[in-house]
């Protein structure tokens, strides 16, 4: 029995115009937890909720630095996000030789754009099954993209990918307006509360399963801009981001809020 | 290019960089029309290693023949660092010879330290780094970086490590080591002040009975005197080394930088 | 008769022999320049306050011939930055149209950044950190990119036979000089010449600005006039040179280039008290 003609590789179009391969491939990008990205005017943060596939595992890694003023955050199949991130870290060495500068984040999301694209329209080639955040710095300040399989780029002021990601784009659609404005930790705590909105009931934000990553423009003392670097926090430097953002209601969070406030951080269960 | 790896003076003529002395085997009226890939750009540069520190050290001049290119060109660079400004470095590399090979050196071997931080999530050790530095020079080896380069850290255990090099990747660690136009000149005065050679016990007997004079490691601030010393000298001496020195000090607190100024005739 | 079109135009070979062909030959080694043949004199310049002022003749030599005359030697790059080339003439246009090439991408690259959705009016704050508009290759950016081709075409034994001065700003906002040459080597300095200039023009340039805190006070029309005495200095005793030159100032406002400047009051009544050539004694 035929379920479908069209899905056996990724240079059939279906008769309604449709290339399956791609459209599964961006399934598999729903299947990885999910990731938040928000961009002010100073700073671009990326959260993420990290996985463990079983009780006894460590974390899955969700953030990546790419270069000093790069970072990626990852939904989907970790390995091919490797592929990625090592190209993206190549062409920005490479281009720090050629240049002496950062790679400008549009010119590098485009690189990724442009090599995905390729895996869609040559027989024996598969997509990448990873979407990407991301979260960079250059001369015209923050920026934020987002990536697909299909190889579609697009600047964002805020996003979410993976599992339940659109329970955090609502929240951020509600809050679109406060976050060109904000400082660097009111964009990381905007980051958690949309995270928290995507977890199923009864999970919480552990000092385990979260990351953040943050890089952004600072003022330095003789008042030129530097960049600040991308960096990833885990562990217990995440945690008082997480107490910060234990039981507010900030953002008008619709939903009930069910029993959070207690015990928040520190000595909270690793979930499954 | 025999010059490039002798710094013997009765071999080569007087030791300059200026290719324009007379050529005793050329024929009459003969001239070589070929492109030469090479010049030297002089400098001198030195590195001693003390029990807990390194101090680097190199002149910031940059000539070619008789003319100053300019009197602010670093020979010295850290290698290695997260960022793009070297902030957390750990290891210095000095190069002198021809500038645009040092530079290129100095450029693939921050890459690779670069690249193996992002990889393995910490520094490259000295140790590795020197030998990485040797590979690189000899993937070269027939059409070499002219660049005589000494890297500079603390090993393992928290001693400092100074590695030396020739053009083509033969390297040691060694105690202390002067590289560059003037390495002839202020080798022999480190041999004696720092590894105390030729210094004896007074009166301690006669000929081969003669006592060596026992060899201490030396404290940082008698280093950093003996480091002006032998740059103060080799300015007097040698044409193309001058204008200012750069040092800096390795210690396990990072490392520190200073300018300070040399003669500049 | 021999009908094909190899033959043509060549000797008859039953009276003068086999032609030998080994110069048509496109098999073989490569050949690369291996000595400059049209070739352009000095180009100086000297950093200043807020900006750095560059110039060069207007002459194109063919050895000893004064060939062309009217050979701009100077190029803007995306009015933020001056390129002055030394050397020789063909390989400077060549990178001239390199260099158009490039800058044509960069202007590509930045209308799409400025486009972008999330790029909020905070620019305009970060605009002030960096004079150059955004992600515009600036001159230190442009002088590291030619390094990398000039010693790129040195490691292949095909050099471009000039000597670069790149002048402009760099990220900080901060005047930038520096030069490239033949074999890629690089260096910075408060003032810079090339070729004869390095002997004539260098120590005078030094007087004014011998470190970049003495080239931080220069006016800038101190440093015109500074550069203007000195091409008056190189046309008395460089014979390769003209009166006739180009002079860029460029400051954060952009690049101002003047292409037809000629030499001002000139005095030669130094050249009656020169003794000791040819038949002249004493």
């Amino acid at each position: 029995m035929f379920r479908n003609n069209y899905d056996n590789d990724s240079v059939t179009f279906s008769p309604q115009g449709r290339i399956f391969q791609v459209e599964y491939a961006a399934e598999a990008v729903k299947q990885g937890s999910v990731v938040v990205g928000i961009a002010s005017k100073t700073h671009v943060v990326l959260v993420a909720i990290k996985r463990n596939a079983e009780e006894l595992s460590s974390y899955q890694k969700k953030l990546f630095p790419i270069d000093e003023h790069v970072g990626i955050a990852i939904a989907g199949l970790t390995s091919d996000a490797r592929v990625l991130s090592n190209f993206m870290k190549q062409q920005c060495l490479g281009h720090r030789l050629t240049y002496g500068r950062n790679m400008p984040v549009r010119t590098l999301v485009d690189m990724i754009g442009s090599k995905a694209q390729i895996n869609t329209q040559h027989y024996g080639k598969r997509p990448y099954g990873v979407g990407l955040l991301v979260a960079g710095v250059d001369s015209a300040g923050p920026h934020l993209f987002e990536f697909q399989p299909s190889g579609m780029t697009e600047e964002m002021i805020a996003f979410a990918i993976g599992a339940r990601s659109q329970m955090a784009r609502t929240y951020l659609e509600r809050n679109i307006d406060k976050f060109a404005d904000c400082d660097r930790e009111g964009l990381i705590r905007h980051g958690l509360r949309a995270l928290k909105e995507s977890l199923v009931q009864d999970r919480e934000l552990t000092v385990d399963n979260t990351s953040v990553g943050v890089t952004g423009i600072v003022k330095a003392e003789d008042g030129s801009f530097k960049v600040e670097p991308f960096q990833v926090y885990d562990q217990q430097d995440v945690m008082a981001w997480i107490e910060s953002v234990g039981d507010d209601k900030e953002g008008g969070a619709g939903d009930a809020g069910e029993g959070e406030g207690e015990g928040e951080g520190e000595d909270m269960e690793v979930d499954s | 290019m025999a010059a490039m790896f002798s710094q013997n003076p009765l071999m080569n003529g007087p030791n300059y960089s200026i290719s324009d002395t007379p050529r005793i085997n050329a024929p009459e009226g003969a001239r070589e029309h070929r492109f030469d890939p090479y010049t030297d750009n002089g400098g001198s540069t030195l590195a001693i290693a003390g029990a807990d520190f390194t101090i680097m050290a190199g002149d910031t001049r940059l000539a070619s023949g008789y003319s100053i290119n300019t009197r602010h060109y670093p020979k010295l660079f850290k290698i290695g660092g997260t960022t793009a400004d070297q902030k957390d470095a750990t290891i210095v590399l000095s190069v002198v010879g021809f500038a645009a090979d040092g530079e290129a050196l100095k450029e693939r071997l921050d890459t690779i330290c670069k690249m193996y931080r992002y990889r393995h999530g910490k520094p490259m050790s000295v140790k590795a780094c020197a030998q990485r530095l040797s590979t690189i020079l000899y993937q070269k080896r027939f059409f070499p970086y002219y660049a005589y380069a000494i890297l500079g850290g603390l090993d393992e255990e928290g001693k400092g490590a100074v590695y030396s090099y020739d053009p083509v990747g033969s390297y040691e660690r060694e105690q202390c080591r002067a590289g560059g136009a003037a390495a002839s000149l202020i080798m022999p005065f480190l041999d004696n002040q720092v590894n105390f050679k030729n210094q004896y016990v007074p009166n301690s007997g006669e000929g081969h009975a003669l006592q060596e004079r026992e060899r201490r490691p030396l404290t940082r601030s008698e280093v950093e005197v003996l480091v002006k010393d032998a740059f103060d000298g080799a300015v007097e001496r040698h044409i193309e080394v001058g204008d200012g020195l750069q040092i800096m000090a390795i210690t396990k607190d990072g490392i520190e930088e200073v300018m300070l100024p040399l003669k500049k005739d | 008769m021999d009908h094909r079109p190899q033959a043509w135009g060549r000797p008859r070979d039953d009276i003068y022999g086999a032609y030998d062909g080994s110069y048509l030959q496109n098999s073989g080694p490569k050949t690369a320049t291996q000595s400059p043949v049209v070739t352009g004199t000095s180009v100086i310049a000297i950093k200043f306050k807020d900006g750095v002022v560059m110039a060069a003749d207007n002459l194109a030599s063919y050895g000893s011939l004064a060939r062309f005359t009217d050979v701009k030697r100077l190029r803007p790059f995306l009015d933020t930055s001056i390129v002055g080339f030394g050397g020789d003439v063909s390989d400077m246009q060549f990178l001239d149209r390199h260099l158009n090439e490039l800058a044509i991408d960069e202007s590509y690259e930045h209308e799409s950044t400025s486009a972008a959705a999330a790029s909020p009016e905070g620019q305009g704050e970060q605009g002030a950190a960096t004079s150059a508009p955004a992600g515009k290759l600036n001159a230190a950016n442009l002088h590291k990119y030619l390094s990398k081709l000039m010693y790129r075409r040195r490691n292949d034994f095909d050099p471009l036979w000039n000597q670069i001065l790149v002048a402009g700003f760099d990220g900080q906002t901060k005047p930038f000089l520096a030069s490239v040459d033949l074999r890629g080597t690089t260096f910075s300095s408060p003032s810079l010449a090339t070729g004869f200039g390095a002997m004539l023009a260098q120590p005078i340039m030094r007087k004014y600005a011998a470190t970049e805190e003495d080239a931080a006070r220069l006016t800038r029309d101190e440093a015109v006039n500074v550069v203007k005495e000195c091409m008056k200095v190189l046309f008395y005793r460089d014979a390769r040179s003209l009166d006739r030159y180009s002079i860029a100032v460029v400051t954060k406002d952009g690049v101002e280039l003047s292409e037809n400047e000629q030499l001002e009051k000139q005095s030669w009544a130094f050249a009656e008290r020169i003794r000791g050539y040819g038949t002249q004694t004493v």
